[in-house]
Order: C-alpha cells, then structure tokens, then sequence
C-alpha cells in the first residue's frame, strides 16, 4: 500500500487472527488475511481501538531510539501533564522531573504551557465571523484524520491552531536560545500517549514540517524514569514548571478546552460517540454551539493506549494537582520572558485538506455499478457480520468484492449452500476456507484463548 | 440505482435513519459536500414532517449520474394550504412536536432552500406526496 507511512504494525508471531480488531475498527481500515489482521494505512485514524482489543497484545507503535538524545547538547523532553497522573501518588513532581534528568534529558516541558497563548489564540479564531460555526478543535489527531477521512465537508470547522506540543516546542527553543543556545544544539523529544499524537509529531497535518527530533512512547519513557527515580530529597526543580498553569494540566483532560471556548460548547469523549457525534454535525443537526471539543480515548489522553496508570486515578492525581497551579492569565508574559505575538503566528495551521475513503473511484457510472452490484450481494449474504471471510461486516465483504478484494468463497455461508446444492466438494471448501485461515486454524491447540487455566 | 425506506408516523427517536443512509450512498460517489449537504437536510426535514404529522410513509430514492430524486409519500391528514404552508415561520406542529424542538415551521421552506426542483401534491385526509430533485 503506497501512501500513509504506518505508526502501528503488528507481530505476525503474536497475531491470532481472532477478528477482535477488524470488528473494533472505526473506519473499517482491518481485514484478516492468511490468518493475520492488516491494517489498510490509508483508512487508519490511528485510534488505537484495535491496539485495546488485541487479546495477545500483538500490535506494536513504532519508536526512536532514546540513545539518539545524545547527540544533541540541550535535550529537551516534552510531556503533556497526564505523565505526571502515571506515577504512584508516593513519587512527587520533583522526584520524577528528576528521574527525567537521570534519564538523559537536560530540560524539562510539560507541553501545556504558556497555555494562555493558545487560549487567546484560539479565541481569536472563534471571535472571527468567518470561522464556520461549531470551530471544531484539532487537539486530538485521531478525530482530525477521522473528519478528514469520513467527514470531508467538516474539514472547514476545524480550527487552525496547532496543539500544545508545538507551544511548549516553540516555547523551549525560544528560552533556550535567549539562554545562548543554538537552534542546532536543541533536541526535542516529544513523549507520546497514543498513536495518533505519534502521526501528528511525525507527518504532521497542515504543517510543511514536525517542529520535534524524536518521540519517546510514554509507557516507554515511565518505565525508563521508574528504573532510576529516587525515593529520597531531590533537586528543586519547581523553575521548570513556573509557566505551567491550572488550565495546562487539565487542558488533556475531557472539558479541559471546551471550558474556556464560546458561550456553548460541547465535549465527546470515545471515539464512537465522536462518530455518531459527527454524523449528526453532518446532517447539520446541531444549532446554536460554538465549540466542540473531541478526543478518541475514553476519559480523553488519560485513556491513552500508551499510559501505564489507570484512566480515572489519572484524571483524579491532576485534578489535585491543578488546584495547586496559578491560573493561566495570572502567568505574566514579561516574567517568563515570552514574546506572545511571536508564538501566537507560529501556532497557525495550513489549511486542512480532504482525504476522503470509502469512495469507490472518480468515475461516477462504474461507481454506481459497483455500488450497485455490492447492493445485490449483500441480498445473497447471511447478514450476521459474522468476520469468518475476514472483513468486518457483510457489507464490507461485498464492496470488497466489488474491488476485487475479496471472492464469493469467502463468505462460509455461501460455501456450505453450494455444497448443499452440489456446486462444490466438501474437500474444496475446507481448502478454501484453509487458504484465507491458514491449516493451522483447524488444529487443536491448547495455547488458544479460554485455554485450561486461563480462564475466560 | 434506487433505495428505499419507510418511515413511521410518530417515531422521533428513528428520524434521520433514511437521509444519514443516503449521505453514506452519496460519499461513496464521491459527490460534492455541499450538495450531500443540501441533499440531507431537505431528506432530513421530509421525514420529520412525516413523523410529526403523518401515520406512515415511505421514501424512494433514485440517483443516476447528474441527479438524484427523492420522493417521500406519506398517509396522513395532508396539507389544506400548500402555499401558506411554504412560509416561513407557519407550523400547524403540536405543542408536543414543537416541544421535542420540531415544528418550527421552517421544514417546507428549507427543503425549498436546499432542492433544485421541489414538487408538492397533497389530498387532505389521505396525504402528501413530496419530489425533492438535486442535480450533482
């Protein structure tokens, strides 16, 4: 498949080919080929939902090598606030800023800051009548890759202003270099919650190109900060969070944009329920709301598929923790040394251009006989969604048919109604059902899910 | 090719099923946005008009390669006054329809606004039958 580089693959070693994932897919990106889930990267979001339902845990996220930060003389980590929401309660910030200098880093962004920037950035968007009414924000990747792919008309809502990882990276450079250092000596490392923030980093959408050096998978990164963390005094390392603010650490959080915006907004969390959510938005449905905040995980990046801790203790331990923070607007510009109306224009966005799928071809006759003729072979399949052809439902079997993806045979209904009906042996349907599941399908194997002792 | 669907009078909770299948068709074409738009909020405004007013009706779609055309038939008590029903801000809707946040009297005129072609026959006591065309 030429087009999207991937983030995800998956270990053939450890895929079982159960069609959990291919079921869980939003855009349908899945099918089970020769007994092994593949992913169509051009349809992928980068949701993670398959990541979550993967019972053998077979799905992996591409990384850089942390040894790569070594080749920079400043080496700047960027987190968002929830990595702090991953440690157990008995560790505190110092102790794990401090963990994140054993670690190799020389400096120290939780990403959501100077957070006030944004916010009157983005409210300088909504304040514009020409900005089309719900502003949809960009902060999850997997929702804007959603809208560009499934919702195409709705690309014009969304708001033109790029994320907090590109704040705080701005952010850094510019009090790195007033500090004397040079743009080249600078590396930031971006640590990740999911996948889709990983595609952001690395071919980002409506920037020519990634602000960051590298990104470090979050589950990675605690497990690194967890080998050498100390129990005992630490280092203050509080200057380095002197521009993070109470609106910065819930900013990840469900509600944590959407409070700030329009006289109504909304918030969705769950990538389905942006689904539906959007579907409604399409159907222009929705009157009278100014902002819509929407994230893919459950409880927003405290759902995260690559966070340690659990969602809710997350959202709880920053919850707390904002309390302790200034307020954003009470952050003055001149004490941290910002120049606001340059970081304000590097935060702009291209334009966000359409990448619809599910479109059977630009040539609209053959795409209505398509559509046509997977009509009609829907009529003749059982309608159960079964995933034994190895597509999600009967309806994406019969437009893979249609695209020459897929064959009759596949369904194993069809099958044993032709054999009934004496169109094919017994023989030749095993072997076709052997081909798309692999001969080792049908042997027992006792290293199967729900095994003795295992437990279902 | 041609699609069909019914409507049940009454039913709020199920509006929007036919036009939000019709989008789904008319993406996969690969027909502008604006147009898909268009096309659904006229459907969209049909079928409500027939769950608020009528007992049941049907939806038949046809699209071919420079259009599509709708037609949604409905039994119920019909419209006395085409006309006057055309004007913005006229509802004959119940205070329990209008109170589900329908019934705002814009349904006729916005399917007008959002149609390139919008026929209306109605009979009163038996029904209305509404042709909605859209060229691409």
């Amino acid at each position: 498949m030429i087009g999207n580089p991937t983030y995800h693959s998956l270990d053939p070693a450890k895929c079982i080919g159960c069609t959990h994932c291919m079921k869980v897919c939003p855009t349908e990106a899945i099918r089970v080929v020769n007994g092994l889930a593949v992913i169509d990267d051009d349809r992928c979001v980068y949701c993670g939902q398959c990541h979550r339902a993967c019972p053998t845990h077979a799905f992996f996220v591409v990384q850089d090598d942390l040894a790569m930060i070594r080749s920079f003389k400043y080496r700047v980590i960027l987190f968002p606030s929830i990595m702090i929401g991953q440690f157990p309660e008995k560790y505190s910030e110092d102790q794990i800023y401090d963990g994140l200098k054993k670690v190799g880093f020389t400096h120290i962004y939780e990403v959501e800051q100077p957070q006030q920037v944004l916010i009157d950035s983005i409210n300088e968007v909504l304040k514009d009548k020409e900005t089309p009414k719900p502003a949809i924000s960009i902060y999850c990747p997997a929702i804007v890759r959603l809208i560009q792919g499934r919702y195409p008309s709705l690309t014009e809502n969304l708001i033109l202003r790029k994320a907090p990882h590109n704040l705080a990276a701005h952010f850094a450079i510019e009090q790195l270099m007033l500090e004397g250092a040079l743009r080249e000596e600078i590396g930031l490392f971006y640590a990740t919650p999911c996948i889709a923030k990983i595609a952001a980093v690395k071919s980002p959408v409506g920037e020519s190109e990634s602000i960051v050096d590298g990104i470090v998978n979050m589950n990675k990164l605690y497990n690194e900060v967890m080998k050498v963390i100390s129990d005992g005094e630490v280092e203050d390392h509080s200057v380095q969070r002197q521009n993070l603010s109470a609106e910065g650490i819930m900013w990840s959080l469900t509600r944590g944009e959407s409070c700030h915006f329009g006289s109504r907004s909304i918030a969705i969390d769950g990538i389905n329920n942006a689904v539906r959510f959007l579907e409604r938005l399409e159907n222009d449905q929705v009157h009278g709301i100014d902002f819509i905040e929407m994230r893919a995980c459950d409880q927003s990046c405290a759902g995260g598929i690559l966070l340690t801790g659990n969602r809710f203790m997350t959202v709880e331990r920053l919850e707390r923790r904002a309390k302790r923070y200034p307020a954003a607007k009470d952050i003055s510009s001149e004490k941290i040394r910002v120049n606001t109306e340059g970081l304000k224009e590097k935060l702009i966005l291209d334009p966000i251009s359409h990448k619809p799928h599910f479109i059977f071809g630009k040539d609209r006759l053959k795409a209505m006989e398509k559509m046509n003729r997977a009509q009609r072979i829907v009529c003749f399949l059982p309608g159960i969604d079964c995933g034994a052809c190895g597509a999600p439902n009967c309806h994406a079997l019969a437009e893979d048919m249609v695209n020459n993806k897929a064959k009759m045979s596949d369904c194993i209904f069809l099958q044993q109604m032709w054999e009934d009906e004496g169109k094919i042996t017994a023989g030749k349907a095993l072997l076709n059902v052997q081909k798309k599941w692999g001969t080792d399908r049908f042997k027992a194997d006792c290293n199967k899910r729900g095994r003795r002792n295992e437990g279902f | 090719m041609k699609l069909f669907f019914s409507i049940q009078g009454g039913d709020f909770t199920r509006a929007g099923h036919p036009s939000s299948e019709v989008k789904k068709v008319l993406k996969q074409l690969d027909i502008d946005g604006k147009t898909i738009k268009n096309i659904v909020i006229a459907l969209y405004e049909a079928e409500v008009n027939v769950v608020a007013h009528a007992w049941r009706g049907t939806v038949s779609v046809e699209i071919d390669e420079n259009k599509i055309i709708i037609v949604v038939e409905d039994e119920g008590p019909g419209i006395p006054d085409i006309e006057q029903a055309m004007q913005a801000g006229f509802s004959t809707a119940s205070k329990k329809v209008r109170e589900m946040g329908f019934g705002a009297g814009m349904g006729l005129p916005n399917m007008k606004k959002n149609t390139d072609e919008l026929i209306i026959e109605s009979e009163v006591g038996k029904g209305t039958k509404v042709k909605m065309i859209n060229c691409f």
